[in-house]
């Protein structure tokens, strides 16, 4: 299962699935980079840096705006992951890089394959002309060896 | 997937129409590859849903094509703004906010869009008609415009809209094509509730086809066969707020299906799952927040957008005691123009209702009270308005909404 591009860019950060598909609009605050929709399971959540699964889109054609908006502020996830193609993201995503040259990655993948991903502490996604790149890593300055080990003082 | 422009098409990406058109084109092109099309296809009108202030990329994004000379190229209408143009003393946010939001709403209208301010252009001359291609915004307008007209939209995001405005030109995919607009699955409801009017069954069925159905196109089996456009309405706004649903087959009801057959368009195995009534009861139960006998501040009807049929309802029901909280109605400048040469804006002041155009009590500071809760019959705004604005709602049938504004609490039949 390879995913495709659908918006260039880089980003990292921890990987983080929604339990149900997010309008944007109404649903997410770009002000804040939490989730606001109080029928949502993961109300209260904030997305600003993650690399976030969304199975589909949902709801309002204006989460296009909220998505530019925080993406402009800097309270959006670093990158997207989307089970099924969604233009309202994706358009979300295009102008804040047409407008500020502020890349949020969007890519591809069928929900089947994100559970190699999910259980990473960070993940990096990268995604242009040559292909989509999503490799798990440790937290910066944190090397693989002592992550877990006793803290000594 | 690599899009193939025509030659028309690519000489607007070479700046034969202008800067503005090719900066456009070039949205369009990386949005159209995204989404899977290969071609780009004429359309006939297009409703933008860019004016509703959403921070400074809203404003960042017209201008840029303001300044480089751009005109829409096929008739475009415009979704709700931020602020009432008409009403502006009702604003009652910030001064910044309204500025932005006014220079957003005039901004559209210096690259030629129509000043209609609706989320219901299906309501105004600019209706399209069965089978034409359109490019809208605003997730009403686009399951209204697909289901109840047979209009051909797919759903448009803001800035994607304007960009096929823009150009005059669509990706040709998704609900463009007819092979792409049969069901996918059946509901059959089994047993609705007697005792519901129209509005509230059609309200409930939204909740649950929209949270059921997924990414498949719906058909709706067992709907009373006297549902009308406003039902309908009511029917899809909700649908497209509980979940992604950009059409409905009503099956009867709707123009792509007269029976269920036309609907499914040819294909026999498809899923069928019934509805309950039950399932229906406790959808309707999870729109409110708060219990009947709950003191209310206001409440709020017309999302979407009242059209002169629904105002004429109204009518009906607030001829009587005044009520004890207001009532906010959400409308088009265009329909107030129509209930005003129907001689109704006077019986409706004096039954409590306020009008607010251009824009909708969910979307900001509107309304004089602050603190809820606030009922509705609308189930988009049920939806939406305790993440907007931070109140609790009560649900309930138009007639439940204005018993409540007599009492000054959350009543249900």
């Amino acid at each position: 299962m390879t995913p495709r591009i659908l918006v260039a860019g880089e980003g990292e950060g921890r990987p983080l699935a929604l339990a149900e598909p997010l309008s944007f609009w109404g649903g997410f605050d770009a002000a804040t980079g939490c989730v606001i929709d109080r029928h949502h399971p993961d109300h209260g959540r904030r997305l600003e840096g993650c690399v976030l699964f969304l199975a589909r889109g949902r709801g309002s054609s204006s989460g296009s705006s909220v998505l530019a908006e925080a993406i402009r502020r800097g309270t959006a996830p670093a990158a997207i992951v989307l089970g099924a193609a969604d233009g309202i993201v994706v358009t979300g995503a295009l102008v804040a890089a047409m407008l500020y040259g502020r890349h949020c990655p969007v890519v591809l993948l069928p929900e089947a394959g994100w559970a190699a991903f999910l259980g990473a502490p960070l993940l990096a996604v990268s995604a242009d002309a040559a292909g989509v790149r999503m490799v798990p890593r440790e937290p910066a300055g944190l090397p693989r060896d002592q992550s877990t080990a006793p803290v000594s003082r | 997937m690599t899009l193939r422009p025509d030659d028309t098409q690519k000489a607007v990406r070479d700046g034969a129409r202008g800067e503005a058109a090719a900066l456009a084109f070039g949205l369009l092109e990386r949005y159209a590859e995204a989404v899977g099309a290969e071609r780009l296809l004429a359309i006939a009108g297009a409703h933008i849903d860019g004016c509703l202030y959403h921070g400074q990329v809203s404003l960042d994004f017209v201008r840029r094509f303001v300044d480089l000379g751009g005109r829409v190229a096929v008739p475009t209408t415009l979704n709700v703004g931020s602020i009432d143009l008409i009403h502006p003393e009702h604003f009652r946010g910030e001064a910044g906010l309204r500025r932005d939001g006014e220079a957003l709403m005039h901004a559209h209208e210096a690259l030629g869009c129509l000043p209609t301010f609706t989320c219901a252009p299906y309501q105004t001359i600019f209706r399209p008609r069965f089978g034409e291609q359109i490019a809208w915004g605003e997730s009403n307008a686009i399951v209204f415009a697909n289901s109840v007209i047979g209009a051909r939209t797919e759903r448009y995001g803001d800035f994607v809209d304007l960009a096929c405005a823009l150009t005059g030109l669509a990706p040709a995919t998704g609900l463009h094509l007819a092979e792409n607009r049969g069901a996918g699955v059946v509901f059959d409801l089994v047993d609705a509730p007697e005792d519901w009017d129209r509005n509230l069954l059609a309200v409930a069925v939204g909740a649950v086809v929209g949270s059921r159905t997924g990414e498949r196109i719906p058909a709706i089996t067992g709907l009373p066969g006297d549902l009308t456009e406003a039902d309908l309405k009511a029917l899809g706004a909700t649908a497209a707020s509980a979940g992604s649903v950009a059409l409905f087959h009503a099956v009867g009801l709707t123009p792509e299906a007269p029976d269920l057959e036309s609907a499914l368009r040819g294909r026999t195995d498809i899923e069928r799952e019934p509805v309950t009534g039950s399932e229906l009861r406790a959808a309707v139960d999870r729109l409110s927040q708060v219990a009947p006998g709950t003191p209310i501040t206001a409440v709020s009807l017309g999302t979407p957008h009242y059209s002169e049929a629904e105002f004429s309802t109204l009518m009906n029901l607030i001829a009587g005691p005044r009520a004890k909280v207001p009532i906010y109605v959400n409308t088009s400048r265009d329909i107030v123009e129509k209930i005003e040469k129907n001689g109704w804006l006077s019986d409706l002041a004096s039954g409590g209702v306020s009008l607010v155009v251009d824009t909708c009590t969910y979307l900001g500071p509107v309304m004089a009270e602050a603190a809820g809760p606030m009922m509705t019959n609308s189930g988009k705004w049920a939806w939406y308005a305790p993440g907007n604005l931070g109140i609790d709602v009560a649900f309930g049938s138009l007639a439940d909404c204005i018993a409540s504004a007599r009492a000054g609490r959350f009543v249900r039949a």
